[in-house]
Protein backbone atom coordinates (compact mmCIF):
# COMPACT_ATOMS: atom_id res chain seq x y z
CA UNK A 1 0.00 0.00 0.00
CA UNK A 2 1.80 3.52 -1.50
CA UNK A 3 1.56 6.14 0.97
CA UNK A 4 -1.39 8.72 -0.03
CA UNK A 5 1.00 11.98 1.16
CA UNK A 6 3.84 10.60 -0.66
CA UNK A 7 1.79 9.69 -4.07
CA UNK A 8 0.43 13.31 -4.22
CA UNK A 9 3.78 14.62 -3.62
CA UNK A 10 5.33 12.60 -6.36
CA UNK A 11 2.67 13.25 -8.53
CA UNK A 12 2.73 17.04 -8.24
CA UNK A 13 5.83 16.96 -8.89
CA UNK A 14 5.53 14.82 -12.21
CA UNK A 15 3.27 17.52 -13.03
CA UNK A 16 5.76 20.18 -12.86
CA UNK A 17 8.28 18.87 -15.00
CA UNK A 18 5.12 18.29 -17.59
CA UNK A 19 4.57 22.03 -17.21
CA UNK A 20 7.75 23.58 -16.65
CA UNK A 21 9.31 21.24 -20.06
CA UNK A 22 6.31 22.77 -22.26
CA UNK A 23 7.01 26.44 -20.17
CA UNK A 24 10.60 26.56 -20.70
CA UNK A 25 10.53 25.24 -24.15
CA UNK A 26 7.64 27.14 -25.27
CA UNK A 27 9.28 30.47 -24.41
CA UNK A 28 13.09 29.31 -25.64
CA UNK A 29 11.14 29.19 -28.95
CA UNK A 30 9.53 32.17 -29.23
CA UNK A 31 12.66 34.08 -28.89
CA UNK A 32 12.68 33.66 -32.60
CA UNK A 33 9.24 34.92 -33.51
CA UNK A 34 10.14 37.61 -36.10
CA UNK A 35 14.03 36.81 -36.33
CA UNK A 36 13.88 33.16 -37.71
CA UNK A 37 15.31 32.53 -41.59
CA UNK A 38 12.63 32.32 -43.31
CA UNK A 39 8.59 33.27 -42.87
CA UNK A 40 7.63 29.81 -42.53
CA UNK A 41 9.79 28.75 -40.10
CA UNK A 42 9.24 31.80 -37.70
CA UNK A 43 4.98 31.03 -38.13
CA UNK A 44 5.94 27.48 -37.53
CA UNK A 45 7.74 27.70 -34.50
CA UNK A 46 5.83 30.61 -33.07
CA UNK A 47 2.76 28.33 -33.50
CA UNK A 48 4.76 25.61 -31.45
CA UNK A 49 5.18 27.86 -28.88
CA UNK A 50 1.78 28.63 -28.81
CA UNK A 51 0.44 25.00 -28.18
CA UNK A 52 3.49 24.76 -25.67
CA UNK A 53 2.26 27.89 -23.68
CA UNK A 54 -1.30 26.20 -23.98
CA UNK A 55 0.10 22.80 -22.54
CA UNK A 56 1.84 24.54 -19.80
CA UNK A 57 -1.52 26.39 -18.67
CA UNK A 58 -2.98 22.56 -17.99
CA UNK A 59 -0.45 21.38 -16.47
CA UNK A 60 0.50 23.94 -14.33
CA UNK A 61 -3.14 24.37 -13.45
CA UNK A 62 -3.37 20.94 -12.71
CA UNK A 63 -0.05 20.71 -10.64
CA UNK A 64 -1.99 23.90 -8.53
CA UNK A 65 -4.92 21.72 -8.11
CA UNK A 66 -2.80 18.79 -6.71
CA UNK A 67 -1.44 21.38 -4.12
CA UNK A 68 -4.42 23.00 -3.15
CA UNK A 69 -2.11 26.11 -1.24
CA UNK A 70 -4.24 28.34 -3.34
CA UNK A 71 -1.55 29.36 -6.01
CA UNK A 72 -2.75 29.63 -9.14
CA UNK A 73 -0.63 28.01 -12.81
CA UNK A 74 0.19 31.91 -13.40
CA UNK A 75 1.99 32.08 -10.04
CA UNK A 76 3.83 28.57 -10.45
CA UNK A 77 4.82 30.10 -13.79
CA UNK A 78 5.78 33.48 -13.10
CA UNK A 79 7.28 33.43 -9.22
CA UNK A 80 9.44 30.71 -8.66
CA UNK A 81 12.56 30.83 -9.04
CA UNK A 82 15.81 28.22 -11.12
CA UNK A 83 15.93 25.65 -8.17
CA UNK A 84 12.21 25.21 -7.67
CA UNK A 85 11.53 24.18 -11.70
CA UNK A 86 11.72 20.61 -12.66
CA UNK A 87 12.23 20.76 -16.45
CA UNK A 88 14.72 19.14 -18.36
CA UNK A 89 18.17 20.41 -18.79
CA UNK A 90 17.85 19.82 -23.02
CA UNK A 91 15.24 22.43 -23.14
CA UNK A 92 16.74 25.30 -21.12
CA UNK A 93 19.47 25.06 -23.43
CA UNK A 94 20.06 28.62 -25.11
CA UNK A 95 18.57 28.53 -28.79
CA UNK A 96 21.66 28.79 -30.58
CA UNK A 97 21.93 28.64 -34.85
CA UNK A 98 17.76 27.47 -36.20
CA UNK A 99 19.92 23.99 -36.59
CA UNK A 100 20.20 23.75 -33.20
CA UNK A 101 17.18 24.69 -32.04
CA UNK A 102 15.47 22.78 -34.61
CA UNK A 103 17.32 19.56 -33.79
CA UNK A 104 16.55 19.86 -29.83
CA UNK A 105 13.12 20.36 -30.58
CA UNK A 106 12.88 17.08 -32.73
CA UNK A 107 14.89 15.16 -29.52
CA UNK A 108 12.31 16.46 -27.41
CA UNK A 109 9.05 16.02 -29.54
CA UNK A 110 9.97 11.98 -30.48
CA UNK A 111 10.39 11.89 -26.41
CA UNK A 112 7.38 14.55 -25.76
CA UNK A 113 5.12 12.22 -28.09
CA UNK A 114 6.07 8.81 -26.37
CA UNK A 115 5.43 10.16 -22.69
CA UNK A 116 1.64 12.04 -23.60
CA UNK A 117 0.25 8.83 -26.10
CA UNK A 118 1.57 6.91 -22.29
CA UNK A 119 -0.69 9.24 -20.23
CA UNK A 120 -3.32 9.62 -22.52
CA UNK A 121 -4.35 6.23 -21.28
CA UNK A 122 -3.29 7.36 -17.59
CA UNK A 123 -6.04 5.95 -14.89
CA UNK A 124 -5.94 9.89 -13.62
CA UNK A 125 -8.77 11.31 -15.91
CA UNK A 126 -7.47 14.78 -15.36
CA UNK A 127 -4.55 13.48 -16.57
CA UNK A 128 -4.86 11.84 -19.75
CA UNK A 129 -7.32 14.64 -20.67
CA UNK A 130 -4.90 16.72 -21.25
CA UNK A 131 -2.33 13.90 -22.42
CA UNK A 132 -4.96 13.29 -25.32
CA UNK A 133 -5.55 16.92 -25.97
CA UNK A 134 -1.74 17.41 -26.22
CA UNK A 135 -0.34 14.66 -28.07
CA UNK A 136 -2.34 15.91 -31.18
CA UNK A 137 -0.76 19.24 -31.55
CA UNK A 138 2.80 17.54 -30.69
CA UNK A 139 2.44 14.83 -33.58
CA UNK A 140 2.13 18.43 -35.80
CA UNK A 141 5.74 19.70 -34.02
CA UNK A 142 7.36 16.15 -34.53
CA UNK A 143 6.28 16.00 -38.64
CA UNK A 144 7.86 19.28 -39.06
CA UNK A 145 10.74 18.97 -36.62
CA UNK A 146 11.99 15.81 -38.03
CA UNK A 147 11.40 16.72 -42.05
CA UNK A 148 13.60 19.74 -41.21
CA UNK A 149 16.45 18.10 -39.40
CA UNK A 150 16.32 15.88 -41.97
CA UNK A 151 16.55 18.50 -44.68
CA UNK A 152 19.27 20.37 -42.83
CA UNK A 153 21.36 17.52 -42.08
CA UNK A 154 21.10 15.93 -45.54
CA UNK A 155 21.64 19.19 -46.98
CA UNK A 156 25.01 21.42 -48.21
CA UNK A 157 27.96 21.38 -46.67
CA UNK A 158 26.59 24.40 -44.56
CA UNK A 159 23.81 23.00 -43.02
CA UNK A 160 25.12 19.78 -42.35
CA UNK A 161 28.41 20.89 -40.35
CA UNK A 162 25.48 22.84 -38.32
CA UNK A 163 23.56 20.35 -37.67
CA UNK A 164 26.43 17.57 -37.10
CA UNK A 165 27.94 20.21 -34.56
CA UNK A 166 24.61 20.41 -33.02
CA UNK A 167 23.89 16.94 -32.16
CA UNK A 168 27.54 16.84 -30.60
CA UNK A 169 26.54 19.68 -28.42
CA UNK A 170 23.15 18.56 -27.19
CA UNK A 171 23.77 14.43 -27.35
CA UNK A 172 24.87 14.62 -23.74
CA UNK A 173 21.54 16.55 -22.73
CA UNK A 174 19.63 13.36 -24.20
CA UNK A 175 20.41 11.10 -21.30
CA UNK A 176 18.18 13.14 -18.88
CA UNK A 177 14.96 12.54 -20.48
CA UNK A 178 15.18 8.70 -19.54
CA UNK A 179 16.71 8.50 -15.89
CA UNK A 180 14.74 7.15 -13.28
CA UNK A 181 14.72 8.79 -9.63
CA UNK A 182 12.37 8.41 -6.88
CA UNK A 183 9.74 10.76 -8.42
CA UNK A 184 9.17 8.83 -11.42
CA UNK A 185 9.15 5.62 -9.52
CA UNK A 186 6.44 6.25 -7.08
CA UNK A 187 4.61 8.21 -9.78
CA UNK A 188 5.39 4.88 -11.88
CA UNK A 189 4.56 2.18 -8.89
CA UNK A 190 1.05 3.99 -8.73
CA UNK A 191 0.50 3.71 -12.31
CA UNK A 192 -0.23 7.15 -13.44
CA UNK A 193 2.71 7.45 -15.89
CA UNK A 194 5.10 4.86 -17.27
CA UNK A 195 8.79 5.05 -15.84
CA UNK A 196 10.57 7.03 -18.82
CA UNK A 197 13.46 4.53 -18.93
CA UNK A 198 10.87 2.28 -20.92
CA UNK A 199 10.90 5.12 -23.24
CA UNK A 200 14.32 4.99 -24.36
CA UNK A 201 14.11 1.64 -26.87
CA UNK A 202 11.20 3.53 -28.62
CA UNK A 203 12.22 6.50 -28.50
CA UNK A 204 15.58 5.34 -30.26
CA UNK A 205 14.18 3.05 -32.87
CA UNK A 206 12.46 6.05 -34.04
CA UNK A 207 15.43 9.33 -33.48
CA UNK A 208 18.24 7.22 -35.03
CA UNK A 209 16.94 6.25 -38.88
CA UNK A 210 15.81 9.98 -39.10
CA UNK A 211 19.24 11.42 -38.17
CA UNK A 212 20.98 8.51 -40.45
CA UNK A 213 18.58 9.55 -43.05
CA UNK A 214 19.97 13.13 -42.01
CA UNK A 215 23.45 11.73 -42.47
CA UNK A 216 24.63 12.73 -38.90
CA UNK A 217 26.61 10.68 -36.96
CA UNK A 218 25.25 9.91 -33.50
CA UNK A 219 27.84 10.32 -31.04
CA UNK A 220 28.84 6.94 -28.94
CA UNK A 221 29.01 8.32 -25.51
CA UNK A 222 26.49 7.88 -22.80
CA UNK A 223 27.29 10.41 -20.47
CA UNK A 224 24.89 12.49 -19.78
CA UNK A 225 23.87 15.70 -18.00
CA UNK A 226 21.43 15.42 -14.80
CA UNK A 227 19.62 18.11 -12.35
CA UNK A 228 17.18 19.23 -14.15
CA UNK A 229 13.94 17.39 -13.40
CA UNK A 230 15.12 16.81 -10.34
CA UNK A 231 16.25 20.80 -9.50
CA UNK A 232 19.02 19.68 -8.18
CA UNK A 233 21.28 21.63 -10.82
CA UNK A 234 19.86 23.74 -13.71
CA UNK A 235 22.40 25.20 -16.18
CA UNK A 236 23.53 28.92 -15.66
CA UNK A 237 21.13 29.39 -18.56
CA UNK A 238 18.01 29.07 -16.67
CA UNK A 239 17.98 32.23 -15.01
CA UNK A 240 18.93 34.41 -17.39
CA UNK A 241 15.46 33.00 -19.51
CA UNK A 242 13.60 33.59 -15.76
CA UNK A 243 15.02 36.80 -15.61
CA UNK A 244 13.56 38.08 -19.41
CA UNK A 245 10.01 35.77 -18.86
CA UNK A 246 9.38 36.60 -15.39
CA UNK A 247 10.13 40.26 -15.27
CA UNK A 248 6.87 41.94 -15.80
CA UNK A 249 5.49 40.04 -12.33
CA UNK A 250 8.51 40.68 -10.68
CA UNK A 251 9.07 44.61 -11.08
CA UNK A 252 4.90 44.75 -10.92
CA UNK A 253 3.53 41.90 -8.91
CA UNK A 254 0.23 41.09 -9.53
CA UNK A 255 -0.05 43.29 -12.98
CA UNK A 256 -2.51 41.73 -15.25
CA UNK A 257 -4.10 43.04 -18.94
CA UNK B 1 -39.52 33.86 -18.31
CA UNK B 2 -36.49 31.53 -19.12
CA UNK B 3 -34.83 31.15 -22.14
CA UNK B 4 -35.41 27.68 -23.39
CA UNK B 5 -32.12 25.85 -24.05
CA UNK B 6 -32.83 25.86 -28.10
CA UNK B 7 -33.01 29.24 -28.00
CA UNK B 8 -29.97 29.96 -26.20
CA UNK B 9 -28.13 27.51 -28.99
CA UNK B 10 -29.59 29.77 -31.47
CA UNK B 11 -28.15 32.77 -29.86
CA UNK B 12 -24.67 31.13 -29.34
CA UNK B 13 -24.78 30.06 -33.44
CA UNK B 14 -24.97 33.94 -34.05
CA UNK B 15 -21.82 34.29 -32.37
CA UNK B 16 -18.74 34.20 -34.69
CA UNK B 17 -15.32 32.77 -34.49
CA UNK B 18 -12.88 35.69 -33.85
CA UNK B 19 -10.13 34.26 -36.17
CA UNK B 20 -12.49 32.97 -38.48
CA UNK B 21 -15.70 35.18 -38.45
CA UNK B 22 -17.36 33.21 -41.12
CA UNK B 23 -18.56 30.46 -39.21
CA UNK B 24 -19.74 30.33 -35.51
CA UNK B 25 -18.76 28.92 -32.71
CA UNK B 26 -21.45 25.94 -33.17
CA UNK B 27 -20.59 25.24 -36.29
CA UNK B 28 -16.79 24.89 -35.28
CA UNK B 29 -18.16 22.50 -32.94
CA UNK B 30 -16.64 24.30 -29.57
CA UNK B 31 -19.69 24.40 -27.21
CA UNK B 32 -20.07 21.56 -25.80
CA UNK B 33 -23.26 21.62 -23.87
CA UNK B 34 -25.64 24.43 -22.42
CA UNK B 35 -27.13 23.68 -19.21
CA UNK B 36 -30.01 25.95 -16.86
CA UNK B 37 -28.31 25.14 -12.98
CA UNK B 38 -31.29 26.61 -11.05
CA UNK B 39 -30.85 30.28 -12.16
CA UNK B 40 -27.55 29.66 -13.40
CA UNK B 41 -26.52 29.08 -17.03
CA UNK B 42 -23.76 26.93 -17.44
CA UNK B 43 -21.62 26.53 -20.83
CA UNK B 44 -19.45 23.93 -21.83
CA UNK B 45 -16.31 25.23 -23.81
CA UNK B 46 -13.46 23.69 -25.32
CA UNK B 47 -10.71 24.61 -26.81
CA UNK B 48 -9.88 23.52 -30.57
CA UNK B 49 -5.61 24.07 -29.97
CA UNK B 50 -4.75 24.51 -26.48
CA UNK B 51 -2.67 27.72 -26.95
CA UNK B 52 -5.27 29.21 -28.98
CA UNK B 53 -5.59 33.03 -28.22
CA UNK B 54 -8.85 33.44 -29.48
CA UNK B 55 -9.80 31.00 -26.27
CA UNK B 56 -10.36 33.99 -24.30
CA UNK B 57 -11.75 35.86 -26.65
CA UNK B 58 -14.24 33.23 -27.46
CA UNK B 59 -15.22 33.21 -23.70
CA UNK B 60 -15.67 37.35 -23.58
CA UNK B 61 -18.01 37.02 -26.83
CA UNK B 62 -20.31 34.39 -25.30
CA UNK B 63 -21.09 36.47 -22.25
CA UNK B 64 -21.28 39.35 -24.09
CA UNK B 65 -24.09 37.72 -26.95
CA UNK B 66 -25.99 36.41 -23.41
CA UNK B 67 -26.08 39.27 -21.34
CA UNK B 68 -27.56 41.48 -24.46
CA UNK B 69 -30.16 38.93 -24.49
CA UNK B 70 -30.69 39.36 -20.62
CA UNK B 71 -29.49 36.46 -18.88
CA UNK B 72 -27.07 37.59 -15.77
CA UNK B 73 -25.92 34.54 -14.56
CA UNK B 74 -23.30 33.05 -17.03
CA UNK B 75 -20.65 30.10 -16.03
CA UNK B 76 -19.02 29.17 -18.52
CA UNK B 77 -17.05 25.75 -17.85
CA UNK B 78 -13.91 24.32 -19.96
CA UNK B 79 -13.88 21.16 -21.49
CA UNK B 80 -11.30 19.30 -22.08
CA UNK B 81 -12.23 15.79 -22.95
CA UNK B 82 -13.20 14.06 -25.43
CA UNK B 83 -10.84 16.36 -26.96
CA UNK B 84 -12.04 18.51 -29.93
CA UNK B 85 -11.70 17.01 -33.55
CA UNK B 86 -12.28 18.67 -36.78
CA UNK B 87 -15.15 15.76 -37.09
CA UNK B 88 -17.07 18.75 -34.90
CA UNK B 89 -17.36 20.97 -37.89
CA UNK B 90 -20.83 21.11 -38.92
CA UNK B 91 -21.56 20.76 -42.59
CA UNK B 92 -22.58 24.45 -42.86
CA UNK B 93 -19.70 25.22 -40.97
CA UNK B 94 -17.33 23.89 -43.62
CA UNK B 95 -18.93 25.04 -46.73
CA UNK B 96 -18.75 28.38 -45.12
CA UNK B 97 -15.24 27.95 -44.88
CA UNK B 98 -14.17 26.96 -48.24
CA UNK B 99 -16.77 29.56 -49.54
CA UNK B 100 -14.28 32.24 -47.81
CA UNK B 101 -10.92 30.34 -49.13
CA UNK B 102 -9.98 27.95 -46.11
CA UNK B 103 -9.74 24.54 -47.72
CA UNK B 104 -11.86 22.14 -44.74
CA UNK B 105 -10.51 19.52 -43.02
CA UNK B 106 -10.09 16.30 -44.70
CA UNK B 107 -8.93 12.75 -43.13
CA UNK B 108 -6.86 12.15 -45.63
CA UNK B 109 -4.48 14.39 -44.08
CA UNK B 110 -4.28 17.39 -46.80
CA UNK B 111 -7.07 19.56 -48.84
CA UNK B 112 -9.35 17.79 -50.91
CA UNK B 113 -8.79 20.44 -53.87
CA UNK B 114 -7.83 24.28 -53.97
CA UNK B 115 -10.40 26.80 -52.39
CA UNK B 116 -9.78 29.08 -55.39
CA UNK B 117 -9.40 26.70 -58.82
CA UNK B 118 -11.07 23.39 -57.51
CA UNK B 119 -7.73 22.09 -59.01
CA UNK B 120 -6.44 18.72 -56.63
CA UNK B 121 -2.60 19.62 -57.54
CA UNK B 122 -1.71 21.17 -54.32
CA UNK B 123 2.07 21.35 -52.54
CA UNK B 124 2.29 21.79 -48.80
CA UNK B 125 4.33 25.07 -48.11
CA UNK B 126 4.40 24.09 -44.18
CA UNK B 127 2.40 22.15 -41.58
CA UNK B 128 2.04 25.71 -39.73
CA UNK B 129 -0.24 28.46 -41.01
CA UNK B 130 -1.38 31.98 -39.83
CA UNK B 131 -3.26 30.25 -36.65
CA UNK B 132 -2.88 27.44 -34.91
CA UNK B 133 -5.55 25.32 -36.74
CA UNK B 134 -4.69 25.88 -39.84
CA UNK B 135 -1.68 24.30 -42.08
CA UNK B 136 -0.41 26.39 -45.42
CA UNK B 137 -0.51 25.25 -48.94
CA UNK B 138 -0.56 26.20 -52.30
CA UNK B 139 -2.20 25.32 -55.93
CA UNK B 140 0.31 24.17 -58.17
CA UNK B 141 -2.07 24.99 -60.90
CA UNK B 142 -3.27 29.03 -60.06
CA UNK B 143 -0.56 29.34 -57.98
CA UNK B 144 -2.38 30.85 -55.38
CA UNK B 145 -1.49 29.89 -51.58
CA UNK B 146 -4.29 29.30 -49.35
CA UNK B 147 -5.26 27.90 -45.51
CA UNK B 148 -5.92 24.56 -44.71
CA UNK B 149 -7.95 23.89 -41.71
CA UNK B 150 -6.11 20.89 -40.37
CA UNK B 151 -7.25 17.52 -38.73
CA UNK B 152 -6.82 17.00 -35.23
Amino acid sequence: MLDQAKTDAALYEFVLRMGDNTLILGHRISEWCGVAPVLEEDIALANTALDLIGQTQMWLGLAAEIAGDGKTADELAFLRDVWDFRNLLLVERPNGDFGHTILRQFLFDVFHKLQLTDLAQSPDPRIAEIAAKAVKEVSYHLERSRDTVIALGDGTVESHARMQAALDLLWPYVGEMFSSDPVSQTVGLAGFATNPTNFRAAWDADVLPSLEQASLNVPTSIFAHKGGKTGAQHTEHLGHLLATMQWLQRAYPGASW
Amino acid sequence: MRATVDQIWGWLDQVPDPEIPVISIVDLGIVRGVSWKGETLEIAVTPTYSGCPATSIINFDIEAALRAKGIEMIVLKRQLSPAWTTDWLSDKGRNQLLAYGIAPPNPAGGPQACPQCGSSHLSRVSQFGSTPCKAHWRCDDCLEPFDYFKCI
